[in-house]
């Protein structure tokens, strides 16, 4: 939704129009080399000679190859060149200003290296990402706000990097990615979460080595994409039923691009089979969906879309109207636009919620006060 | 009248299935001390596997036709139920091995439930670790009027949709025969994209995302446009997760037409045509006015088959049909839609 649309309707002065957070925004440095002098030296030759090794076998041109260059929209690659989402520039000009994004969260999966079978690399990488991201992109950019990238099959080393960036205030979230070795439930992960302090986001992708399905590997992109819900529904089922809720009371998670109205049904299957399961769980204390809906969020994008869009709104009511964060997914060419994503006609407290509300309330609690 | 989409009766023990192997196979299984093929999707003391009224003294639930008929069939008022062997054989690895305790199941089937019970109906147990020999399977008992599905499970080696699948497709579609699909794994992939989870509870969960992965790949790989007359049936899917699952579906395929432009239908439209879905499970909301919102959103009134999923715990005493159907639908899901579903349910049987 691109060039055209924004011609096609109506100019808006963004100071008359709604302030709005945008959960998901995808950065890149320009050339993967301008990682290079946050790296130490010994890694700059690893790459150099050996790339990125993560759980899959291609290190370039994806088994699932993407539908657009760059899995981006057309219009977003910067004129000066580079990769969209690589120019500061002209993000805030092409995204953050027309639509008056006060809140962006950047969720760093270009790479994001927490795959990677190489532990130290991962770890080395994440440094030197959540170096540069701060140095490039949230100093110049007070509307941006970064997401710290931990190699999160490495719980230690993930915990460092954790703490390293404690109290920092341009760090809103700590970022994991949803494929990884074991169901993120599992008990390898709970040093983060103990550490987090900071809510844990969680962004569909990722190479955790396993096939991306309970049968095996799809055989297309779309597949894929569309898998991503189920793998982050399994995802869910093992946070909870694992009782990382009950263990570190103050967790909140956000599921991210994972879209979100499948959740409904999860929680209803996963009360359900507690009822009749639960001798295998003393340690859950409370219904599955009381601790979804007070542990996690969603970011809406790909938002859903039923026809008729009404279904829409049962389903957003099952879900909570407090539990979703607007995102656009920019500069991704799946992206969600602020002006069309939502077909429902909402109440200006839904709309202050949904746009703007409950990414505050996530990302920098206290702000109301 | 109702038919009763979905019932499991167990093999007894390895020692009943031994008469309908050959020689070969049952000097195997003695020489080798073979034990029976269970599977951890359902384990035998899991208070989900059996309900406690269906828990025999000795023995297993469903295991026996006074079982069967005393707690199912007579209780429910059942005209007619599809038997669902669910006996790990999708689990093993010898292609052999496999094929023939299928045809031993098929047997043991025919022989001692369909032979002596005239309510009963029965799905065909395939080796699906090798796709000629399912066929043959089929072919086996395709002549047999009272073989009315083919039986798969929801997680096995590949997505189904895949071609190396297709000639099973091809000999269902021959013989007017679903497929069904249940949910259960061959476990020769970890549960979950993620790997293997800790707790039961989870897999049993996780059984809902693998038939969302079904039926991707049916519909994307092109199933139903080769088969256009191919029913397949979701068998204790939970089904609530079916209008969420296509609404991302079809906005992807909206974007991503170019990569499968054979499917020149909406999902919705497939599954309206080409998918039904088992009633029991229904992992509903707990508000029975929010169940009629989740009916609604299935756009269609055929969709969903009466099931009991006897004798799987999944509701306490007659009350199978959850509440916040509306009268109308009832009907449906109990006599219309499984006769419009299952071709060979309403010819007759000799």
């Amino acid at each position: 939704m691109s060039q055209t649309e924004l011609t096609r309707s109506q100019p808006v002065n963004a100071a008359t129009k709604m302030a709005i957070a945008d959960c998901d925004i995808h950065h890149s440095p320009r050339e993967f080399s301008m990682l290079y002098k946050y790296l130490e030296p010994q890694w700059r030759d690893h790459l150099d000679q050996f790339g990125q090794r993560a759980r899959q076998g291609n290190y370039s041109g994806p088994q699932y190859p993407k539908s657009q260059p760059d899995a981006s929209r057309r219009d977003a690659w910067p004129p000066g060149g580079g990769r969209p989402g690589s120019n500061l520039d002209f993000m805030r000009t092409h995204h953050l200003d027309p639509h008056n994004i006060e809140l962006g969260v950047l969720a760093m999966i270009r790479p994001h290296p927490g795959g990677f079978q190489n532990l130290d690399l991962s770890a080395a990488l994440c440094r030197a990402i959540n170096d540069w991201q701060v140095t490039e992109w949230t100093q110049p950019e007070p509307r941006l706000k970064a997401s710290i990238v931990v190699p999160y099959e490495d719980a230690p080393a993930s915990v460092r990097e954790i703490e390293r960036w404690a109290g920092h205030p341009d760090m809103v979230q700590v970022l994991l990615l949803s494929r990884t070795v074991e169901p993120l439930g599992n008990r390898r992960y709970w040093p983060i979460y103990e550490a987090a302090g900071l809510p844990v986001g969680v962004h569909a992708f990722g190479y955790g080595g396993q096939p991306t399905s309970s049968t095996g590997w799809g055989s297309f992109y779309i597949e894929d994409m569309v898998g991503h819900s189920q793998s982050c529904q399994s995802m869910v089922s093992s946070m909870v039923v694992e009782g990382i809720f009950e263990r570190f009371p103050a967790l909140r998670v956000v599921l991210i691009e994972a879209g979100f109205a499948w959740m409904a049904s999860l929680a209803w299957r996963l009360d359900r089979n507690w009822r009749r399961l639960r001798a295998e769980t003393p340690h859950l204390k409370r219904l599955p969906s009381e601790y979804i809906k007070s542990h996690i969020w969603l970011t809406t994008q790909p938002m859903e879309e039923p026809d008729p869009s009404e279904h829409l709104r049962d389903v957003i009511e099952w879900i909570g109207w407090d539990r979703l964060l607007f995102a656009t997914d920019y500069p991704h060419w799946d992206y969600d636009s602020p002006q069309t994503a939502m077909p429902l006609r909402l109440t200006q407290e839904q709309r202050e919620a949904f746009f703007i509300g409950n990414a505050r309330d996530v990302y920098t609690p206290g702000w109301r006060s | 009248m109702t038919i009763d989409c979905d019932i499991h009766p167990s093999i007894p023990n390895l020692a009943a299935l031994l008469p309908y192997l050959d020689e070969h196979w049952r000097e195997i299984v003695k020489l080798r001390g073979m034990d029976e093929f269970n599977s951890i999707s359902y384990p035998a003391r899991s208070p989900l596997t059996a309900r406690p009224d269906w828990r025999p003294e000795k023995g297993k639930p469903a295991a026996t036709l006074e079982q069967i008929r005393g707690e199912c069939l007579d209780p429910f008022g059942t005209d007619l139920a599809i038997c669902n062997c669910l006996h790990g054989i999708q689990l093993l690895f010898s292609e052999d091995l496999a094929a023939a305790f299928a045809r031993a199941v098929n047997t043991l089937v025919a022989k001692e439930l369909l032979d002596k019970e005239p309510r009963l109906r029965a799905s065909i147990v395939v080796p699906i670790q090798n796709v000629g020999l399912a066929v043959e399977e089929i072919e086996r008992w395709a002549g047999d009027p009272r073989f009315v599905q083919v039986l798969l499970l929801a997680s096995g080696d590949h997505p189904l949709g895949k071609r190396i699948y297709w000639p099973i497709y091809a000999a269902a579609a021959r013989h007017r025969l679903t497929i069904g699909i249940h949910a259960g794994s061959s476990y020769h992939n970890p549960p979950t994209a993620a790997g293997w989870p800790t707790y039961y509870t989870e897999d049993y969960t996780a059984q809902a995302q693998a038939f969302q992965t079904q039926l991707s790949s049916l519909i994307c790989e092109g199933v139903f446009n080769q088969y256009p007359d191919l029913i397949v049936v979701l068998l204790e899917s939970g089904w609530t997760w079916l209008p969420a699952h296509l609404w991302r579906l079809t906005k992807y395929w909206r974007g991503l037409r170019m990569e499968i432009p054979w499917v020149d239908r909406s999902p919705f439209d497939i599954v309206r045509s080409n998918v039904r879905l088992s009633l029991q499970p229904t992992d509903g909301p707990p508000d029975s006015a929010d169940l009629e919102r989740v009916i609604e959103h299935l756009k269609s009134d055929a969709l969903l088959l009466f099931s009991t999923d006897y004798p799987h715990w999944q509701f306490d005493g007659r009350d199978a049909l959850p509440s916040g159907l509306p009268a109308s639908l009832k009907r449906k899901i109990m006599v219309d839609n499984p006769r419009a579903t299952y071709a060979r349910l309403v010819e007759p049987v000799a």
